[in-house]
């Protein structure tokens, strides 16, 4: 099984309501370490709620949540954030009349608050895996195009050096070579340690990167597998997938799109 | 009007203009940070007026007991809140800030003899006393309703501001104070007089100004505190606590109030409720700025601070309906401008 390495991230029976409406009932889920999970589903199916109760942004009903081997009994944000959880939400939530490097900079606030002082070594870090960032470091955000905003978004998340780092529709609205860009840090990202939840409108390539994948519809897991047996599930190529995607998406796994 | 007369005016503008500057700053940091409209701004103007006077003729501050009660207060709710939920490790930390700190500072003023103090040491214990009562009023009113809409933050701070005047007439009573200038030194330039507490007022709040623009784009939490007022969610996500946001704007806010109190106390006659034509005349520099806008602002109170002054010279009757009046214009002109921006959530 594929599933087998050391949990870093396990949600146990997850309910989150709005008001009386229950958006996301007893969701089991698991993230190992160094791991990539993804989950799928159609839009309104929970995918943003689940990360947001993982994260601490939204309160749960029931259920319980494992980060690092450790019982989360009262999650918030800040104590998710100095435990080494990150979280880039699917509006970015960028600093926009801030620079580039201040932005940046406050993603090491956590860590700079917890007297780690080597931001600037990791600023340079991410620097690399993002060279665009190093060019427009004094633009303000808000002037930046939608790919530079999400490596921006991105970046300022790794810059808390992470040890699970949650994803929300990274790919979306952003031009097909930008996504590719997009997914070869996510496996780079991968190869250097760090875990990822991935949540993904753009199921092929979430798919092709992933270890492990969940499908979730109007609140509940249909379905969950290694990513392979995901993408050959007959469920799965009719409902995310489309014609031929499953044959692509099995064929190129074995070696994954970023390389 | 001839020409000395004018520019005596413009002194008296621009002193008064410094002040409103101050506040108007304050208002827009703190409605940035945390959509409260600080209506008690004013408020701690009179109260570290008061305070300071309280000092120097020797009586014990009515501000020593809200600071104390306040404290007790704050420290029933988070030592309650620690033990339901398990933060147990915070304890030290809230008895240190609201028991024995107030306690350190009763023994001060109770040991000391303040009235033999220098006057710098005086204005120290002035703000020591006066703006840790800014983070407490957040941690009772503001924090448990921080995601509430802008409008029940602003009724709170209206009962907030009752409270505080309340309580003003109850520890200082009806009768105004006045505190000596900080020098009697004064200038003669070019004809007319510059006295030495014009100069004072406009040079702390300069220096001041400067202060919070380079806390606000040199230090960490500075531009933490910006990144909160640009964008919460993402604030949160980088691990910038809401409270802890709030608890600073406040406490700035706390700090600038005391001490535009303590530098015009020597100018004009305090009165427990002074304060809040005070901090409404900064309201009115801050809403030039659009509540956003530092330097729009600044420059709003001071307009609203010449404007006050020329207008007290030619019909002192209407000087206030005259500067509030700035403030019709003003919308017109914003509402034209602005598109409307439905509030998230």
């Amino acid at each position: 099984m594929e599933h087998e390495s050391k949990p870093i991230l396990e949600v146990a029976d997850l309910c989150v309501s709005y008001g009386k409406v229950e958006a996301l009932h007893h969701a089991n889920l698991m993230v190992g370490a160094g791991q990539i999970v993804t989950v799928i589903g159609p839009n309104g199916a929970g995918k943003t709620t689940m990360l947001g109760a993982i994260m601490g942004l939204l309160p749960r009903s029931r259920g319980h949540i494992r980060f690092l081997g450790e019982p989360q009994p009262e999650i918030e944000v800040e104590r998710m954030v100095a435990k080494g959880m990150g979280l880039v939400p699917e509006s970015r939530a960028l600093f926009g009349s801030m620079t580039v490097a201040d932005n940046l900079l406050m993603g090491a606030f956590m860590r700079h608050r917890l007297g780690h002082r080597d931001h600037p070594e990791t600023m340079e870090r991410v620097f690399q895996i993002f060279p665009r960032l190093r060019e427009r470091r004094e633009q303000q955000a808000g002037t930046l195009s939608g790919g530079e905003r999400q490596m921006l978004a991105v970046g300022r998340a790794l810059m808390a050096k992470p040890k699970l780092l949650l994803l929300d529709e990274p790919s979306l609205g952003l031009a097909p070579l930008i996504v590719k860009e997009i997914f070869r840090v996510i496996a780079d990202l991968k190869q250097a340690g760090v875990a990822i939840l991935l949540i993904e409108q753009n199921a092929r390539a979430a798919l092709q990167v992933a270890d492990y994948g969940y499908v979730l519809e109007t609140g509940e897991v249909v379905l969950e597998g290694p990513a392979g047996q995901l993408a050959d599930d007959p469920k799965v190529i009719e409902s995310y997938l489309g014609l031929g995607g499953a044959a692509r998406a099995a064929s190129s796994r074995s070696q994954p799109v970023a390389s | 009007m001839d020409l000395q007369i004018a520019l005596l005016l413009a002194q008296d503008g621009i002193t008064n203009g410094a002040i409103y500057a101050l506040l108007a700053l304050a208002l827009v940091l703190v409605f940035a940070v945390t959509r409260v409209i600080f209506i008690p701004q004013g408020e701690f103007v009179a109260l570290g007026a008061l305070t300071l006077a309280s000092l120097q003729v020797g009586k014990t501050p009515g501000t020593l007991w809200l600071l104390l009660g306040a404290g007790v207060a704050v420290a029933l709710v988070d030592l309650a809140q620690a033990l339901q939920r398990g933060g147990r490790r915070r304890i030290p930390r809230i008895i240190a800030w609201n028991l024995i700190y107030p306690a350190l500072v009763a023994a001060a003023i109770f040991l000391l003899k303040p009235t033999e103090m220098a006057m710098p040491l005086q204005i120290i214990l002035t703000l020591a006393l006066v703006v840790p009562l800014g983070p407490m009023i957040y941690r009772l009113a503001f924090q448990p309703l921080a995601e509430a809409p802008v409008l029940v933050l602003l009724i709170v701070a209206v009962a907030v501001h009752l409270a505080l005047v309340g309580l003003g007439l109850l520890f200082f009573g009806a009768e105004g104070s006045r505190t000596p200038a900080f020098s009697d030194a004064s200038f003669n330039l070019g004809g007319i007089v510059i006295n030495g507490q014009t100069l004072w007022v406009v040079g702390s709040s300069i220096t001041l100004i400067a202060i919070l623009y380079l806390f606000f784009e040199r230090t960490f939490y500075g531009k933490a505190l910006r990144a909160t007022a640009i964008n919460r969610t993402g604030a949160r996500l980088m691990g910038i606590s809401t409270v802890m946001a709030g608890k600073l704007s406040f406490l700035l806010a706390a700090l600038i109030g005391a001490l535009s109190g303590v530098l015009i106390a020597p100018i004009t006659t305090i009165y427990y409720d002074t304060g809040f034509l005070v901090g409404l005349k900064g309201f009115v520099g801050a809403i030039v700025g659009g509540l956003a806008s530092y330097p729009v602002a600044a420059a709003g109170a001071i307009l609203v601070g010449l404007l006050e002054s020329y207008s007290s010279f030619w019909a002192s009757a209407f000087k206030e309906v005259i500067v509030f009046t700035l403030i019709i214009p003003v919308l017109v002109w914003r509402s034209l401008t602005t598109h409307h921006v439905e509030e998230e959530e």
